[in-house]
């Protein structure tokens, strides 16, 4: 800020408060939501203020049957989201940065066809495509797999684009001093390149980790077997059921529950998830 | 230690050819500096004895081997790089070990040798370091231990001291030399300064456009450079070229005056003087037209023109001197240090 | 695009890339050309047997009054979208790049958005506007406005951008406040010295200064809300009343795996394919012009 005008500081901060309440909102209201009992929540007006109800919500919640009997608990869910979370950025970070690593290090015949193709067809997002490669997963058994959940979203020319992009980065006198000192190309990779791309791994493995954790047709489609329901998936069935017994602050406290694990690592992340985002969605 | 040979070597990028036809041997123990301007072409002639980029056609020996086919780990060099490429995550003990690691010797060993290597060049103290906490000049020693503990047969510099202040860079550069004595060890050095290549090398290969402009030691590019090209570039400040006409004996300047000399040329010729052997001289025949003078202190440079003609021309004198522009002062040189080149650019 | 030294060529780059490769042989290309050839193809009701027609699932879609009105939807929703959480985004960051202390802690408060997945953010704004017990309603109620998106579409529409647009406010904050925070000190203190005002600065300075991002943002923005928006219409509206916010994405699944016309479906599909990969050409074009510099 240049000018030293006292005012227009205070409008400032005043006019960031306001933008920073309007975002928090919905958030707020949701775990105000989870504080409550079922019976105040359908009364006008609903509370602006917490109750306190919060741990008999999140007990019943987390390890009762959801809100409608059939469903398996919140822990269980937030168990396969996380398996599906870590799979999916997992998977994505390892076959990524291989390919970039055989892209940029090596020579070799249809190099840039292999660029293209995952460049290419890995744009298209499941939505487009959803119905063929749901007949795909169903006719190799993956229905109802941590398998059917990960695999098909786990290529990715997001995170192969940016580990090429890293990877040019490096000087080419470190690949050169690895030749000299007689290593070879997988040494070379665990030795060197690994190490140096680590805050690269890192902040992707943020982005991943949303993205895989927050996946919700297709685990819609994929799953039949209530246990193997993620967190994100199962709010649609809770919204359905409130339409017959409105459980608000059940639903509030698994829309809680699904939020925090991502925004935990948002924030405490978030210098390596704003690098991340900057340098991945180019 | 090894000597090495290249023999007719010639490199292209597709249609492009960058190297034509070098030869070239040098011999164990000595000391070669590969000189020229940037794109000449002399970092991709190290990179090829160093095994990163291919051989188009002619042949690489080292000792006795052939090792255009062999990879560079294989070919027993060491290459101090010119940013160093140190790996930025390791300590400087890792990285200096990392060679005989991959070589699998023993942990002791390789414990031993860095350590010595350390004590050689006086980095001990920063063994446990990391590369970024160390200066540039550091780093510069760094990645000479690098290279001294893998005790190659063969060491290459690709401009290693260009990324140094002045003062250190004269410091390294004597050191460079000390040790490439104390080691015996067989180099080839490439830069694009011609008072490192002179200070530095036993003997200096020009490199210009791709070709092998003279192959010599620094005194005999100096007193009897091979092109206008060798002739402009070793020396400081540059040799003064004068166009001439030749016939039978006699050199003419552009300005009448005729010069005896020693030749058998004929025709459009290009006479070259160093600043340093312009004499001052009562009735010499080359009369200059005073500009400018340049105080170095030890000595002062007079910049003028050849009178009667546009011909810049640089008087070197020793001391101080105090000349008003304008004035005519005549010149005289001895026939052993003109330099004559004929319409192509190559010695008389 | 490569190292100038490399490895030499052996089986091992090959076998680096294949597990890429494999999968996106066997879930992505091979379920793109099965889309491909399904939209060729119609299947009669009960599924028993199809029949080979050409292009008549797209002659169809191309008269078709109601995938026109789609089309439509889906362009002004993804306008209002960029528009309202871009406008929202540049505003907040350029007051967070004027604070001096502090303007970390109001990015950390204002990103978290990002982390909800869409259908959640469906879910929470279904519930602040719930027509019975939301807070929205209720307040509006006061001003004599009635809410009710059930039974209005516009209100509906409204809606699913409001929760977009929240959502991605986060996003567009970010690449703002990076793009404002990388503008040179002296140029804005040149500004200053030269008697521009802080909006006048705003105007005349900030705002072309960052019109490579706004281009950027544009474009993610409205792949946004053109394919990743199906969890909030699903959570909020399943596209209806009537059809009131039935956008592109949104339909393929509902004809495809409600309405079950495979052929359809595929061929919305394919139209979708193609919409993204322009997209995608235009963010890749401005993003190599933007490596250059």
């Amino acid at each position: 800020m240049i000018e030293k005008r006292p005012l227009l500081t205070v409008l400032t901060h005043i006019f960031l408060i306001l933008g920073v309440l309007m975002v928090a909102l919905p958030i707020w209201i949701t775990f105000v939501g989870s504080t409550h009992e079922a019976e105040r929540m359908l009364q006008k007006p609903i509370p602006m203020w917490p109750g306190d109800q919060f741990l008999n919500n999140f007990n019943s919640t987390f390890f009762g049957a959801g809100s409608h009997g059939d469903s398996a608990p919140v822990w269980r869910m937030m168990l396969n989201s996380l398996v599906v979370a870590l799979m999916i950025a997992g998977g994505k970070i390892a076959i990524s940065i291989i390919s970039a690593f055989a892209i940029v290090y090596f020579k070799f015949p249809f190099r840039m066809g292999f660029f293209w193709m995952i460049f290419i067809t890995l744009m298209l997002p499941v939505e487009v495509r959803i119905l063929p490669t749901f007949e795909v997963v169903a006719n190799l058994g993956m229905i109802d797999s941590y398998w059917g959940l990960t695999i098909p979203l786990i290529a990715s020319a997001t995170a192969t684009f940016m580990f090429r992009q890293v990877f040019l980065t490096i000087p080419d006198e470190m690949l050169e001093s690895a030749r000299i000192d007689g290593a070879g190309p997988m040494r070379f990779f665990w030795d060197i390149l690994l190490p140096l791309s680590r805050t690269n791994i890192a902040a992707m493995f943020v982005i991943l980790f949303i993205y895989g954790w927050n996946q919700y047709l297709w685990p819609l489609l994929i799953t039949t077997d209530s246990d193997m329901t993620t967190i994100v998936m199962s709010i649609k069935q809770m919204l359905e059921s409130a339409e017959q017994t409105p459980e608000w602050n059940i639903i509030m406290m698994t829309a809680l529950l699904a939020m925090i694990p991502p925004i935990f690592v948002v924030v405490a992340m978030q210098k390596l998830f704003v690098q991340g985002l900057t340098e991945t969605d180019k | 230690m090894a000597s090495i040979t290249l023999d007719n070597l010639t490199k292209t990028y597709g249609n492009t050819e960058v190297l034509h036809h070098i030869e070239g041997s040098i011999n164990d123990g000595e000391f070669v500096v590969i000189v020229g301007p940037s794109g000449c072409g002399k970092s991709t002639l190290l990179r090829m004895v160093a095994g990163l980029e291919t051989v188009t056609s002619g042949e690489i020996s080292i000792g006795d081997k052939m090792v255009n086919d062999l990879e560079p780990a294989d070919r027993d060099i060491a290459m101090v790089f010119q940013n160093y490429a140190l790996y930025p995550h390791m300590t400087v003990e890792q990285n200096m070990g990392y060679g005989l690691k991959i070589r699998k010797l023993p942990k002791a060993e390789v414990r031993q040798r860095v350590e010595e290597a350390a004590d050689i060049l006086e980095i001990r103290e920063y063994l446990p370091r990391k590369p970024r906490q160390l200066s540039g000049g550091q780093r510069q020693r760094v990645a000479m231990g690098r290279a001294i503990v893998r005790d190659p047969q063969v060491f290459l510099f690709d401009e290693p001291l260009s990324n140094l202040d002045a003062k250190l860079r004269v410091q390294m550069r004597l050191e460079i030399r000390k040790l490439q004595r104390r080691l015996g060890v067989t180099a080839i050095y490439v830069t694009h300064d011609q008072v490192e290549a002179m200070t530095l090398g036993d003997r200096l290969m020009v490199l210009n456009g791709g070709y092998v402009e003279q192959f010599g030691t620094p005194i005999e590019l100096y007193e009897r450079p091979a092109s206008l090209f060798v002739a402009g570039f070793i020396g400081s400040p540059a040799m003064n070229f004068l166009p001439a006409s030749a016939a039978a004996g006699i050199v003419t300047l552009e300005n009448g005056v005729a010069l005896e000399m020693d030749n058998t040329a004929d025709g459009k010729t290009t006479l070259g003087i160093r600043p340093e052997h312009l004499v001052l001289s009562q009735d010499g025949p080359l009369r200059l037209v005073v500009e400018l003078l340049e105080q170095l202190g030890a000595n002062t440079l007079i910049h003028g023109v050849l009178e009667g003609t546009d011909t810049q021309v640089i008087a070197s004198m020793n001391g101080v001197q105090s000349i008003e522009a304008g004035t005519v002062l005549s010149f005289d040189t001895p026939t052993r240090d003109l330099h004559l080149f004929d319409g192509d650019g190559k010695r008389i | 695009m490569l190292k100038r030294v490399h490895f030499p060529s052996s089986l091992l780059p090959y076998l680096l890339v294949a597990p890429q490769i494999i999968i996106t042989l066997v879930f992505f290309m091979w379920p793109a050309s099965q889309a491909i050839y399904q939209s060729f193809l119609i299947e009669d009701a009960f599924g028993l047997s199809t029949e080979f027609v050409w292009f008549e699932n797209f002659e169809y879609l191309w008269n078709d009054k109601h995938y026109h009105a789609a089309f439509i939807r889906t362009g002004f929703f993804s306008l209002a979208v960029a528009f309202l959480s871009m406008s929202v985004a540049l505003i907040l960051a350029a007051y967070a790049d004027r604070v001096i202390k502090g303007a970390m802690t109001y990015r950390t408060l204002l990103i978290w958005p990002y982390a909800v997945a869409p259908v959640l953010a469906g879910a929470l704004w279904l519930f602040m506007f719930n027509p019975t017990i939301g807070i929205f309603p209720y307040l509006l109620k006061y001003i004599g406005y009635d809410w009710n998106h059930y039974l209005n579409g516009n209100q509906a529409m409204g809606l699913i951008i409001m929760a977009a647009a929240w959502k991605q406010v986060a996003y567009n904050f970010l690449f703002y406040l990076a793009a404002m925070q990388s503008i040179p000190k002296s140029i804005i203190e040149a500004a200053a010295i030269d008697g521009a005002g802080p909006m006048k600065r705003f105007w005349t300075l900030i705002l072309p200064l960052v019109s490579p991002t706004t281009f950027f943002l544009l474009v993610i923005n409205a792949v946004y809300a053109f394919f990743d928006t199906f969890g909030i219409v699903h959570a909020i509206t399943q596209g209806g009343p009537a059809g009131s916010t039935t956008i592109l994405v949104y339909k393929v699944f509902n004809d495809g795996f409600i309405g079950l016309d495979l052929g359809g479906s595929a061929a919305q599909s394919v139209i979708l394919m193609i919409l993204v990969i322009a997209m995608t050409a235009v963010q890749f074009g401005y993003f190599e012009k933007k490596v250059e510099y």
